[in-house]
C-alpha cells in the first residue's frame, strides 16, 4: 500500500525483494519427485522431508534426528544425497528429487537393494532407506568402489541397530555385480 | 520451527539489505524471550535451519542467497589468486582441481567437515558464519553470556570440548572448521553492505574474541553479505595441510584441528610459516612463537617438536579439556612433517 505514494527514486531492490516475499502462510509450489510433478499448497517452514512423507505419502524417507545428523532422510537432489530434513521444500526449486520409492523399476529392484536383502543388511531398516540411496548414489558416480570408498560415501549414516558391516559386504557385491 | 515469509532475490543488489538484522543479534535477548521481526539471510540453511528447530532463533523472513548465480562461482583473481564465491559449497571445494593443487589445506578441511550430505548443501560462506556449538549456547535452557544472559556456564560445567586459549567471559571454540585452513591461507573476505558497498577485511580480523564483544563472534553488520572468500596466489614453493582430530571416525566437529602453511626455499630454510590451530579458541589461534621457531630453519624431526611444543605457549586449559594439550602438540608436529616431506 505505502510503496504506491513513494517517489519512484525511494523505491529500492531492497523493497522490491522484500515485495517479492511469499508466506508466512501455506504457498503454491511445484515438486518433481521420482519424475513426477506435484503441487503443492504449504508453508515456507515446511521440510522436504516433510513435504514427502505428510504431503506426498512417501513415507519411505525416515526421519531420525532431523538435524542433518544422522542421514535417515537421505534423498537425491538431481541426483546427489542431500539430507531432506534440512532442505526447505521451497528451496527445491525446479532440481529432480529422487527417494528410495524411486529407484527400483516396477518389481524389478535396484542391484544395492536386491544385495542388501543377499546380505541381510537391515534390521530394524528406519537407516536402511537413507544408507540405500546413498550407496546407489556411490554406484552412480564409481561402478565399482573399494571398501574405503563405501566407508566415505556412508559415513553419515548412524544406524543403531550396526548393520554397517553387512551393508559394506553388501556394496562390495553390488560393485562386483556392475562389473560383470 | 515458526512460520516465516521466504524471499529469493536473484541478485547481490536485489539481496543486500533486505536482511534487518544479524543472526547473532537475532539470537540475543534480556529475558530469554526472542525478537520476532528480524529478517535474516540464507545460504545452505544448515545452521539457520538447526537454530530455528533448536527455537533459539524466530525471524519473521527468511531471504534465500542461494539463487544468486554470481555467489556460486569459483574464479582466477586479478592477482592470481582465487576468488571463490561464498556459495560454493564445502563438495564442490573439495573436488575442485584448482584448489586441490594449490590450497590443499582447503580443499582438506572441506572434504572432511560434516558429512557427505552436508557437504553437498553447506556453503563455504554459512560455514564461516555459523554460530558457536558450545552445548549451552545451544540449549535453550542455558540463557548464556552470548545470548544476552550473565554468565558462561562452560567455566563451571561441561568443558571438555571447549577452549585452552583466550577464554575471557566465554569458553566457546569457533566452530567453523574452515577458517582454521583459510586464516593459515590469507584469506581475506569481500563484503557486500546495506548500500551496495563492498569492503574487504582479513579473515583473521574478522573474528572477535569474546572480550571484544562477547555477544557476536565476527564482524558482520546487518543486511550485509558475504560475496567472496579471497585466497592471495600461494608462492610456487610454499604447502599447505589441514587435519583434524576427531572423537570417533566419522562426522563431527573436530575437537582438535590443525593447519600448517610453510614457504620453504628450494632444498634450505623456512622463508615464511603459518601455524593456526583450530578448535582452541574462540577464533582461529595462531601459534606465533611455532611460526617464529620455524622461519629460518631447515625442518627436520627435531624443529618440528619444538614448534610443535611452542604452539601450547599460553595454554590454559579448564578443568576437563587439558586432555587436548597433548593432541595439538602431535597434530602440529604432523602437519609440520607432513607440509616438509610432501606428504
Ligand atoms: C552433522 C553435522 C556435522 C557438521 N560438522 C562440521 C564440521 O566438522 N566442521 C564445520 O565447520 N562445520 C560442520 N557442520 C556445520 C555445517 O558445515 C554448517 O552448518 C554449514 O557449513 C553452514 O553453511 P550453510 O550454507 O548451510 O549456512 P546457513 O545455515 O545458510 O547460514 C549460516 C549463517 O550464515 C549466514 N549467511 C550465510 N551466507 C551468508 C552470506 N553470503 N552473507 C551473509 N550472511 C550469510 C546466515 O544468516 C546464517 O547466520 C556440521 C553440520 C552437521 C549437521
Ligand atoms: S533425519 Fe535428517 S539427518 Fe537425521
Ligand atoms: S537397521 Fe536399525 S537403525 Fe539401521
Amino acid at each position: 500500500m505505502l510503496d504506491t505514494t513513494l517517489p519512484d527514486f525511494l523505491a529500492s531492490d531492497a523493497q522490491a525483494a522484500e515485495r517479492d516475499a511469499v508466506g508466512p502462510g501455506p504457498v503454491p509450489l511445484t515438486l518433481d519427485v521420482n519424475n513426477v510433478s506435484h503441487s503443492l499448497f504449504i508453508e515456507p517452514k515446511t521440510t522436504l522431508a516433510e513435504a514427502l512423507r505428510d504431503s506426498l505419502d512417501l513415507t519411505g524417507t525416515k526421519v531420525g534426528c532431523d538435524r542433518g545428523a544422522c542421514s535417515a532422510c537421505t534423498v537425491w537432489l538431481d541426483g546427489k544425497p542431500i539430507a531432506a530434513c534440512m532442505m526447505l521444500a521451497i528451496d527445491v526449486g525446479s532440481r529432480k528429487i529422487t527417494t528410495i520409492e524411486g529407484l527400483a523399476h516396477g518389481d524389478e529392484l535396484h542391484p544395492v537393494q536386491s544385495a542388501f536383502i543377499a546380505h541381510d543388511a537391515v534390521q530394524c531398516g528406519f537407516c536402511t532407506p537413507g544408507l540405500v540411496m546413498s550407496c546407489a548414489a556411490l554406484l552412480e558416480s564409481n561402478p565399482t568402489p573399494t571398501i574405503d570408498d563405501i566407508k566415505a560415501a556412508t559415513s553419515g549414516h548412524l544406524c543403531r541397530c550396526g548393520t554397517h558391516p553387512h551393508v559394506h559386504d553388501a556394496m562390495l557385491d553390488a560393485s562386483r555385480i556392475r562389473k560383470t | 520451527m515458526n512460520s516465516f515469509e521466504w524471499s529469493s532475490p536473484r541478485d547481490i543488489a536485489q539481496a543486500a539489505g533486505v536482511a534487518t538484522t544479524t543472526v547473532a543479534a537475532a539470537m540475543v535477548s534480556q529475558s530469554g524471550r526472542l525478537s520476532t521481526d528480524g529478517v535474516v539471510f540464507k545460504a545452505g540453511g544448515i545452521d539457520l535451519l538447526d537454530l530455528m528447530k533448536e527455537g533459539l532463533l524466530v525471524p519473521r523472513g527468511i531471504v534465500n542467497l542461494r539463487e544468486i548465480p554470481d555467489l556460486a562461482v569459483i574464479a582466477q583473481a586479478d592477482d592470481g589468486g582465487v576468488h571463490i564465491g561464498a556459495n560454493v559449497t564445502l563438495a564442490q571445494l573439495a573436488a575442485d582441481p584448482v584448489i586441490r593443487t594449490r590450497f590443499l589445506a582447503l580443499a582438506d578441511v572441506a572434504g572432511n567437515s560434516a558429512s557427505p550430505q552436508i557437504r553437498q548443501v553447506a556453503t563455504i560462506g554459512g560455514n564461516l558464519l555459523q554460530r558457536p556449538r558450545c552445548w549451552y549456547f545451544r540449549s535453550r535452557d542455558h540463557h548464556c553470556a552470548r545470548k544476552g544472559g550473565e554468565v558462561c556456564f562452560a567455566f563451571a560445567g561441561e568443558n571438555q570440548y571447549h577452549a585452552i586459549f583466550d577464554h575471557n567471559g566465554c569458553a566457546m571454540v569457533h566452530p567453523e572448521t574452515s577458517a582454521t585452513a583459510l586464516v593459515a591461507l590469507g584469506a581475506k573476505l569481500e563484503l557486500t553492505n546495506a548500500a551496495g558497498t563492498k569492503r574487504v577485511v582479513g579473515l583473521e580480523q574478522f573474528f572477535l574474541l569474546p572480550e571484544v564483544d562477547i555477544q557476536r563472534e565476527n564482524d558482520l553488520t546487518p543486511g550485509e553479505i558475504l560475496t567472496a572468500i579471497l585466497l592471495p596466489p600461494p608462492a610456487p614453493t610454499s604447502r599447505s595441510i589441514h587435519i583434524k582430530q576427531g572423537e570417533t571416525d566419522s562426522f563431527d566437529w573436530p575437537i582438535a584441528d590443525v593447519a600448517v602453511a610453510l614457504d620453504t626455499a628450494p632444498g634450505g630454510a623456512c622463508r615464511a610459516a603459518a601455524v593456526i590451530l583450530g578448535a582452541a579458541s574462540p577464533v582461529p589461534h595462531r601459534a606465533k612463537a611455532a611460526e617464529a621457531l620455524l622461519v629460518g630453519k631447515t625442518i627436520d624431526a627435531d624443529v618440528a617438536r619444538a614448534a610443535a611444543h611452542a604452539a601450547l605457549q599460553g595454554a590454559a586449559p579448564l578443568t576437563k579439556n587439558a586432555y587436548k594439550l597433548p593432541i595439538f602438540e602431535t597434530l602440529v608436529r604432523r602437519a609440520i612433517l607432513a607440509v616438509v616431506r610432501g606428504g
